[in-house]
């Protein structure tokens, strides 16, 4: 047994609204850059529908995560070692920018220099890639609550699948249509398909805290990771020709702080925390043979953070006595394996993903109420989980690669602690066989609600901070200017975007900030624009206003 | 033997591979992040997906030819019986596939760059350059290699004057009558090609430098530790 840690992410489906605040703060905090406008390292779905980028999941076209090859030995599903070297001058399964969609900004400054006419002038959207005009056909969230209805949402790999294997009729007629939002980043997989697709090797797994990421330094941007995330959350800066993820906010995470897309969470669904997991056994348990055994089979990899012989073992690799403390009080692991309420997303791609969901239950209890039943009483709740409007096999598919029983069990759970609690709330004595029903104990449940309902700041993010002696090293004591190079080195080296030495974050983004409010838009563009959606009031960026003097002649 | 001679032939091969050398040494140390192949096929797939490959296998070939026509020695080939008749025709066979290939594939990324919006705007001056010297080293390349082989003109044995003053640059005592005694096509394919490595380590050519090779022989899940990275380099 070799214990490592992994930080791990719960986001309960029940809570959310769909009100993007994660996608756009994050979207501020680490890709509000050119080259990666089209890139949301966390981004929020609605389901059924596409997706971002469109068709993600079907792993038929885009050849992501892992597969077992002939003798049951795992490999990547776009191929192995020198299947990629002879591909890595032109990546087969590489998704087009249209996949995602072509970034545009609008060009405003006709809406101030156009002559005075009959006519309304218009802002005309504007590629970023190209500088041309263009017509926006598709974006990051198109589909958001079955926009487009059912020529959308039916192309969503899910729904094709339940059609094909249960013929199940899935309608999208406005009476039966159903929804719900499935926020997502990147996974932070344990047995992570982009990291193995890395031709140069600049992907890795930190082992203290089990983050994905991207070494920009060593990155020569062969574009495999890309193909290798069956999550498609490695995007390709186009750029700076090197790829770009999701980093776990690790510069917060470092120090105790939540990921800011937690932070900002206005339903508060997401729980932090750390998990412990037997590394020797993560190659076997990719490897079950039956997809719907994965789901287990992951569970089966986390240790219990109280069993003395996990402790021992973990203290033997060297794991700090506050993450063992904290894997204790790990919202996570009481979500995933005590009370097993939360699922992995699509484990059929064998990756191990480590950010796991609550699946959505609501609005059951409204549904029932509406048709004169009780709406909390057990036996109503436990009756309508196989009728809700979000079919249950709609679930498997997505958690438990289509195996109906976990996804039961969980939703279930969900129902008794409803039921159960409602007792408690109106001072009935509580009722000790809704929580066996479950499979479940009153305290349990109590437990569950505890965390579900009422858990605060500091129970639902456990994150010990980065350990040992480096504390140093993350302080910007000295000077934040004083690196080599000096200040003022920005923007672009001669041989291409941000070429050069990496600087303290703390400059780049002044640099940056101050790069992108008074310089031109697109690229190219001899005309200055600003980006609107990029200005934060503060001052007047060049290009705002037309220069001095060229006021366009006023017709009469 | 001109100054002219001297100077194209004995004084500019030293330059071009102190250029070359120095350019890549102090590009891998202070441009690591740099330092990437700036794909372009997120904007557009589906020439490149015949051009790229056609360019690169062509070009490896005609590298591998290169090798075995400047640094093995004609007698090392006459000794295990291949004759200067069979070497030429079977080196013009291959070098003239692979050349045409290369020219073919260069042509049709060239006009993706040229027709294609986004990677049209993401050209930059460097880029330009570097293929206009790279379209040319492969034109006059090719050449030269129908010229040597009495296609056109007079055939020429490069291997008793090019290749003969190629490895003697490495031992340092060039030998510039050799080179100097090289039919123009010759020479101006190899003044093209020092051309070309001396801009190599600032364009986007570095990339063939750290073809990962490595990645057939290592595990495919890379762990670090967090404490070695934040220890290894401190960023500023």
């Amino acid at each position: 047994m070799k214990v490592m840690t992994q930080l791990a992410m719960v986001m309960n489906l029940d809570k959310c609204i769909g009100c993007h605040t994660c996608s756009v703060t994050c979207k501020q905090a680490w890709t509000n850059r050119s080259g990666v406008e089209y890139v949301w390292f966390n981004n929020v779905e609605t389901r059924p529908g596409q997706g971002y980028p469109r068709r993600y999941q079907d792993q038929d076209t885009w050849r992501g995560g892992w597969e077992l090859g002939r003798r049951g030995r795992l490999k990547p599903k776009s191929g192995g070692r020198l299947r990629k070297l002879l591909t890595i001058f032109a990546n087969p399964v590489l998704p087009n920018i249209r996949d995602y969609y072509e970034p545009w900004t609008y060009d405003y400054s006709t809406l101030t220099t156009a002559p005075l006419g009959d006519d309304f002038p218009v802002a005309q959207p504007v590629s970023l890639l190209s500088g041309r005009p263009t017509s926006v056909e598709w974006s990051a969230n198109w589909d958001d609550n079955l926009g487009g209805g059912p020529a959308n949402a039916g192309l969503d790999p899910v729904i094709e699948r339940l059609r094909s294997e249960a013929e199940e009729k899935v309608r999208f007629s406005f009476e039966q249509a159903y929804m719900f939002y499935l926020p997502r980043i990147c996974e932070h997989c344990l047995n992570p398909s982009c990291v193995a697709s890395c031709p140069s090797g600049a992907m890795y797994k930190r082992s203290e805290d089990g983050i994905v990421l991207v070494d920009q330094d060593r990155c020569r941007g062969w574009r495999m990771c890309v193909t290798g995330c069956p999550y498609k959350k490695v995007y390709f800066n186009h750029r700076t020709g090197k790829a770009e993820k999701c980093t776990f906010c690790y510069p917060r995470i470092e120090v105790g702080l939540p990921t800011v897309c937690s932070e900002t969470c206005v339903g508060r669904l997401r729980y932090i925390g750390p998990v412990l997991y037997d590394a020797d056994r993560v190659g076997e348990a990719a490897s079950v043979a039956d997809p719907t055994d994965l789901y287990e089979a992951q569970l089966d990899l986390l240790l219990d953070p109280s069993d003395p012989q996990v402790t021992d073992a973990a203290r033997r690799e060297g794991i700090p006595e506050d993450w063992l403390d904290a894997a204790r009080r790990s919202p996570v692991y009481a979500l995933t394996k005590v009370h097993r309420v939360a699922l992995p997303l699509h484990p059929e791609f064998r990756t191990l993903p480590m950010v796991w969901y609550v699946p959505p239950l609501s609005p059951v209890t409204e549904a029932l109420s509406s048709t004169g039943h009780d709406g909390e009483d057990v036996d109503n709740l436990f009756g309508a989980i196989d009728t809700l409007r979000i079919p249950v096999a709609y679930l498997a598919e997505l958690f438990t690669a289509g195996d109906p029983v976990p996804v039961r069990r969980a939703l279930q759970r969900l129902s008794a602690m409803r039921s159960y609690m409602r007792a408690v709330n109106l001072g009935d004595p509580p009722d000790e066989s809704v929580a066996a029903r479950a499979g479940m104990t009153g305290e349990d449940v109590t437990a569950l609600y505890r965390l579900l309902a009422v858990a605060k700041y500091e129970d639902r993010y456990v994150i010990p901070t980065a350990h040992e002696a480096e504390g140093r090293h993350m302080e910007e004591t000295a000077c934040s200017l004083d690196f080599e190079g000096g200040p003022g080195m920005h923007g672009s080296g001669p041989f291409g975007e941000a070429s050069g030495r990496p600087r303290p974050v703390s400059v780049e983004t002044f640099h940056a900030l101050r790069h992108r409010q008074t310089s031109p838009g697109g690229p190219g563009d001899p005309e200055a624009r600003v980006n609107l959606l990029n200005w934060d009031g503060k001052g007047r960026p060049a290009g705002l206003f037309p220069p001095k003097g060229t006021r366009p002649e006023e017709s009469a | 033997m001109s100054t002219v001679d001297t100077v194209l032939w004995g004084v500019l091969p030293y330059v071009t591979l102190v250029v070359l050398v120095g350019g890549t040494v102090w590009r891998y140390r202070y441009d690591q992040f740099g330092w990437t192949t700036r794909s372009s096929e997120l904007y557009e797939s589906r020439l490149l997906r015949v051009g790229s490959p056609l360019f690169h296998f062509g070009i490896l070939v005609v590298v591998i030819g290169h090798a075995i026509g400047l640094l093995v020695p004609e007698n090392w080939t006459s000794a295990v019986g291949i004759g200067q008749a069979a070497y030429h025709v079977q080196a013009l066979l291959l070098g003239s596939v692979a050349g045409f290939a290369t020219l073919a594939g260069a042509a049709i990324l060239v006009y993706r760059r040229r027709t294609t919006g986004p990677v049209f705007t993401a050209t930059t001056r460097n880029d330009k350059a570097m293929y206009l010297v790279l379209v040319a080293a492969i034109v006059a390349g090719l050449v030269a290699t129908g010229s040597g082989a009495g296609v056109v003109g007079e055939e020429h044995n490069y291997r008793e004057t090019v290749s003969a003053w190629f490895r003697s640059v490495f031992v340092l005592r060039p030998d510039v009558a050799a080179m100097a005694s090289a039919p123009p096509a010759f020479r101006v394919h190899a003044l093209i090609g020092m051309l070309l490595f001396a801009l190599w380590p600032f364009t986007r050519l570095v990339h063939a430098f750290t073809a990962p090779v490595g990645y057939l022989f290592r595990p495919y899940i890379v762990y670090r530790s967090r404490a070695e990275t934040a220890r290894a380099r401190r960023g500023w």
